[in-house]
């Protein structure tokens, strides 16, 4: 997901305050900026709503790519919208990371020196126009399948940021979908083009998930604090159930010859991603982790003089306004 | 190291006639960018009218341990509400 591997820090609190805590949180009473928390429910916070924001300025880079290469005006303007909007789901998320005591320039830093992580998924190239199409119809799918829960997460900030997003993340999705269909339905080439983004991106989607975590500590934890609403495979399975058919609409083959309908379960059976390959890039050998930095790291660097020209006005005009 | 710029709560106006509303906060230099910043990242889907920055070290807020105090008082004061007093269907609407 958006924030892979959460794990949960161990709160030395009094056992009094955290029965109280968890009371107020299992009738659904939303946790507010001021009110008393766990240092082990802060911390948690920080490192995942941390964790999504960064995802979401990173994740402007690969669609970022295609900006200037869109094959129509309209293509180019649309794509401009999702990937501004993309700015603000940062934004918005860093806001209420913010609510937790932390400052925005330690979470840049942190993202900038490979501290903090963001998901696996925006460490894979967008090679042609087709992959545009699939990052919008599987990768913002994926994100939204985890997002439409976290709307009713316990931390009220976190959740009013969800709120937004997720009023504005099904644009995302329609798009791409969109460029799936133009490209199915185009020539010969251009749905080998469709099929063989779908083949690159079908796993990587999986993956955001992470690994199973149905036996997991840290995620028993944080769903008993609601900071994480399913388990990992919950939402994999919910997400191969919605793709399914808008594949099977689309005219193209999901890479997985193990896809069966089980009816039983009512759900689909499916093969696992790598998870050797997913742990990989998380170290930080996926096809793209050194650009993806490096390309954060430069917009700060080369955009400090502007931070500081405009903080240096703003003061230098405050000044004259004393004076006066 | 810089400086960070100073954070902004938002306000917006969402239709004419309503009031301004908390929708998030930014970080500006000042309050004409922490305008223009609020109107790219909070208006981009016809969501305002008019923005209203405050810089958010200047809001003085209650604090959550007053809840108690300050709040509980007015639960017993059922009266305030205009559904406490029975007033018999032949008067007509009231």
């Amino acid at each position: 997901m958006y924030a892979q591997m959460i794990k949960s820090e161990a709160s030395t609190d009094d056992p009094e305050k955290l029965k109280e805590f968890q009371a107020k949180i299992d009738a659904n009473i939303k946790v507010e900026p001021r009110d008393w928390m766990p240092e082990g429910y802060r911390k948690t916070l920080i490192r995942q709503i941390g964790q999504h924001a960064h995802s979401e300025i990173v994740g402007q880079l690969p669609e970022g790519n295609w900006i200037t290469r869109a094959p129509t005006l309209e293509r180019k303007m649309i794509l401009l919208a999702k990937v501004q909007d993309e700015a603000g789901h940062g934004l918005y998320l860093y806001a209420a990371a913010e609510t937790l005591g932390v400052s925005r320039d330690d979470l840049t830093e942190q993202l900038l020196n490979g501290k903090m992580k963001y998901s696996s998924i925006f460490n894979y190239p967008t090679l042609n126009w087709a992959d545009i199409g699939a990052v919008g119809w599987l990768v913002d799918g994926a994100a939204i399948m985890n997002q439409v829960p976290l709307q009713r997460t316990s931390y009220g900030p976190y959740s009013r940021a969800m709120i937004r997003v997720c009023k504005e993340e099904s644009f995302h999705q329609r798009q791409g979908y969109d460029i799936m269909m133009k490209m199915a339905q185009g020539t010969d080439a251009q749905k080998k083009m469709a099929q063989d983004a779908l083949n690159r991106l079908w796993y990587p989607s999986l993956m955001m998930f992470g690994p199973s975590d149905a036996e997991s500590v840290h995620s028993t934890q944080n769903m008993a604090w609601k900071i994480k609403m399913n388990t990992n495979d919950e939402l994999r399975q919910k997400f191969v159930d919605q793709t399914v058919p808008q594949a099977k609409y689309l005219g193209l083959t999901i890479p997985d010859e193990h896809l069966t309908w089980n009816e039983e379960k009512g759900g689909h059976d499916y093969s696992d991603p790598d998870w050797s390959e997913f742990f990989d890039v998380l170290k930080g050998n996926g096809p793209c982790n050194v650009d993806r930095l490096e390309a954060r790291n430069k917009a700060w660097d080369d955009g400090a003089w502007v931070r500081d020209g405009l903080m240096a006005h703003a003061e230098k005009k405050k000044a004259q306004v004393a004076a006066e | 190291m810089s400086k960070e710029w100073p954070l902004w709560e938002i306000f917006i106006r969402g239709q004419h006639g309503l009031s301004h509303r908390h929708v998030g906060s930014l970080h500006a230099p000042d309050a004409e960018m922490a305008i223009k910043n609020a109107r790219d990242v909070y208006t981009r889907r016809n969501e305002g009218v008019s923005i209203w920055v405050v810089e958010a070290n200047n809001i003085s807020a209650s604090s959550p341990s007053e809840k108690g105090p300050l709040y509980e008082p007015s639960e017993s004061k059922i009266y305030r509400h205009p559904t406490f007093f029975d007033i018999p269907d032949e008067v007509g609407h009231m």
